[in-house]
């Protein structure tokens, strides 16, 4: 069996190539004076320095978390670039001025930024490095009065907007990750939608790393205005490379009464090689405010990146909000994750689903981190967990931290937890009607995964099952 | 279509085959007989291609070709089926994908196209007919919390999509209440043709009162030892196994 699956060759990182682009970056190195350089180059207003300058100043007063179930080296931070930007790239560049060499970059990664070849219902934001390519279907939504445009460009175009949200989900001094990326953020994704107005199209970000040495420091900001609806979803790919990467992005989300805003990741980071040398370092914070009877829902599936340190979470401030969690996390070879969810109940009546799958194999190592918190206003809070682990091999590990604070006693709270292997016989049941292994793989998983995929939304949901395929080829001995 | 020939396997490091010679045409139903643990589930497991059986000598010969070099998947490709003794579950994933993965699986290694959902529903529908199930099989998850005799009919379902030229049933008749025994050996009776064939394990001679073998073998300590028509499945009714088995540390 074992020889069998493992000459299964391991199908290459498919997004693992190089773009030779010419940069335009700041030298290494983190001080104040990188900080007011990036402000700089972005053009930025004063507030907007101030405020970075303070992140960087708690920041220099934080260390880094070591409580997470991952093991990794010291990070030099002084050794990271910054800031790089494809010097072809101009601030508000139409589509049509886009670099042909970066378009064909994107072209190779399966997304068309040309607005006639696109699957139509998704506007896309293209983000390369530090600074964003270009934002798709840009005219359409606005006749919907939807705001979709890189976070450079909002703070310029919507600064009373990005001013009045900026850090109101998370402050700069929320954690170590969350300070660095507010002193240091290079571009990510706006999007306002006003009062009651149904985005009529999905939107999505796609973050690429391709420049060496380079850390990207993302910073997304989604607000739905009342009544407002929104289905927004992320990719990311990096190329190979044998030394780490760092990427520490924040996403804050704001749904205001009544709106629903629902967030989907499909994080495809370079992962390392198989003896755990190079792949993205993956720190993420992602939080949702959610406001009276809105909802927020994550859904994220996790293949990629060396270590991913990332906790999707809910404030549920307004009373009847609800708040939901849907992951599915895949460590294969070396890789580390230690990632779940954070729904802090303070409204009253406020609901939170959590369902997190986490699939082992290799060496690999899957934590998932989950907290509930019901504050003593919280009357009649209820949430709903299941936390299932599915190993594969016997190298692999599956560990589960929920914590549970309750001070209301009228809260309701379900858990349900399992852990399964896949068996050789499952395999073999499959190649016994056909299927190689690689598809049988792919299928039990699937099946594994079924309650969180069908969150995401359809286009979606097919890649990121091929996804979870390729990533555990090689994986069953 | 299938020769065997002085087959020998391990399972678990252990000898259990110890010298199999069995030669089955089209056409042609075969029963295997033989008391608990004497071999027969790994035969089948061996035939089917399961990677942890130890094949340590004879051949397998099938449609003219060394049977023991291919892949699981590519002798079900090519015609082989395996009713399980136990089915096996697959949460999540619902009958009818499977089986069309399945069915797709065996049309592209036969240079045709795939078809499509709603193709295969119109498929589904004359198949399930054929073991009287209900179309809402097809949407539960692969035998999870099926019960036995669902197990069963399912595999039968499934040879009944995969029409396979060589079938091998595994004690297909292990848990069936009397009617589910009948629709069960109806359905395969329905699915021959004269270029399949069929080999039906069993140690009940029951099953075979449905499914008529023209050739009855009785396995026994791993070896073959005594073969004949369909009589020979009534004798062993009345006789039981005893008789046919070699006193302890004869071959000694
Ligand atoms: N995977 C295995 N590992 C170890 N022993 C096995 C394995 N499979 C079967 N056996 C042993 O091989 C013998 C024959 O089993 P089996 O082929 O299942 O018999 P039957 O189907 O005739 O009842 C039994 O002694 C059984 O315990
Ligand atoms: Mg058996």
């Amino acid at each position: 069996m074992s020889s069998q699956i493992e000459s299964l060759v391991n199908k290459e990182y498919q997004y693992g190539f190089v773009t030779d682009i010419e940069s335009d970056a700041i030298p290494r190195g983190l001080t104040e004076e990188t900080v007011r350089l990036i402000s700089a180059r972005k053009n930025e207003p004063q507030w907007l320095l101030d405020w970075r300058l303070k992140a960087f100043k708690r920041w220099l007063s934080m260390t880094e978390p070591r409580w997470p179930n991952v093991k990794y080296g010291e990070i030099d931070y002084q050794a990271q670039t910054y800031y790089s930007a494809p010097k072809s790239v101009k601030p508000l560049q139409s589509l049509d001025e886009v670099d042909p060499e970066l378009l064909k970059t994107y072209e190779k990664l399966g997304i068309s930024l040309n607005e006639q070849k696109r699957l139509s219902g998704v506007a896309v934001d293209a983000i390369f490095d530090s600074v964003s390519v270009g934002t798709t279907m840009k005219e359409e939504l606005k006749k919907h009065g939807v705001i979709f445009c890189s976070f450079g460009e909002a703070v310029i175009e919507h600064p009373e907007l990005v001013q009045r949200y900026l850090g109101s989900v998370v402050p700069y001094s929320d954690n170590f990750f969350a300070a660095l990326n507010s002193a240091v953020f290079s571009d990510g994704s706006f999007v306002y939608i006003p009062k009651g107005v149904r985005c009529p199209l999905e939107l999505s970000t796609y973050f690429r790393i391709n420049a060496a040495d380079t850390g990207q420091f993302e910073r997304t900001l989604i607000v739905a205005d009342e009544g407002a609806y929104v289905s927004y979803l992320e990719g990311c790919t990096a190329p190979k490379r044998s030394t780490n990467q760092l990427h520490a992005a924040v996403v804050e989300i704001v749904a205001l009464d009544d709106a629903q805003v629902k967030y989907s990741t499909v994080q495809n980071w370079y992962a390392g090689d198989k003896d755990g040398v190079g792949g993205i370092y993956n720190f993420v914070t992602k939080r949702g405010k959610a406001f009276t009877n809105s909802k927020i829902s994550w859904t994220q599936v996790e293949t990629g990146s060396a270590i991913t340190w990332k906790y999707p979470s809910v404030i549920l401030q307004g009373d009847n909000s609800t708040g939901e969690f849907y992951s599915v996390a895949v460590v294969n070879n070396k890789q580390q994750a230690d990632t779940g969810t954070k729904m802090i109940h303070i409204g009253k009546n406020t609901k939170s689903t959590i369902i997190s799958k986490g699939i082992s194999a290799g060496h690999g190592q899957n934590s998932y981190r989950g907290q509930v918190k019901v504050l003593p206003k919280a009357t009649g809070a209820r949430n709903y967990t299941q936390c299932d682990s599915m190993l594969i091999g016997n190298q692999c590990g599956a560990h589960t931290f929920p914590y549970i604070e309750i001070a209301n006693n009228s809260a309701t709270l379900e858990h349900e937890a399992s852990t399964s292997k896949i068996g050789e016989d499952q395999i073999f049941y499959c190649k016994q009607r056909g299927l190689n292994a690689e598809h049988a793989i792919s299928l039990i998983v699937a099946g594994f995964c079924k309650e969180v995929f069908k969150e995401l939304p359809m286009e979606f949901a097919l890649e990121a099952q091929q996804l979870l395929g390729i990533s555990l080829e090689g994986s069953v001995g | 279509m299938l020769t065997i020939t002085n087959l020998t396997a391990n399972a678990g490091g252990k000898p259990i085959l110890k010298g199999i010679s069995l030669t089955v045409n089209a056409g042609e139903v075969h029963a295997i007989m033989g008391p608990n643990g004497s071999g027969k589930s790994t035969l089948a497991q061996v035939i089917a291609g399961h990677p942890g059986y130890e094949v340590t000598g004879g051949s397998v010969t099938y449609e003219g070709q060394d049977l023991l070099e291919l892949e699981a998947e590519v002798r079900a490709q090519q015609g082989i089926f395996l009713a399980f003794q136990y089915p096996v579950e697959i949460p999540g994933v619902s009958n009818a994908y499977f089986l069309r993965a399945a069915y797709n699986e065996v049309r592209k290694a036969h240079g045709e196209d795939e078809v499509d959902p709603l193709e295969f529903l119109d498929i589904m529908a004359k198949k399930l007919k054929v073991v009287e199930m209900d179309e809402a099989m097809l949407q539960r998850s692969v035998n999870a919390g099926f019960s036995g005799g669902e197990k069963k009919r399912n595999e039968i379902l499934q040879m009944a999509v995969l029409e396979p030229k060589l079938a091998v049933l595994d004690e297909t008749d292990s848990g069936l209440d009397i009617d589910a025994l009948r629709i069960v050996a109806e359905g395969v009776n329905k699915l021959k043709r004269p270029d399949n064939a069929t080999i039906v394990v069993t140690h009940y001679q029951r099953l075979l009162n449905y499914i008529v073998p023209d050739f009855v073998h009785v396995l026994a300590q791993g070896r073959i030892v005594r073969s004949g028509g369909k009589e020979l499945a009534l004798e062993l009714e009345e006789r039981g196994y005893d008789w046919l088995l070699e006193p302890a540390g004869a071959s000694a």
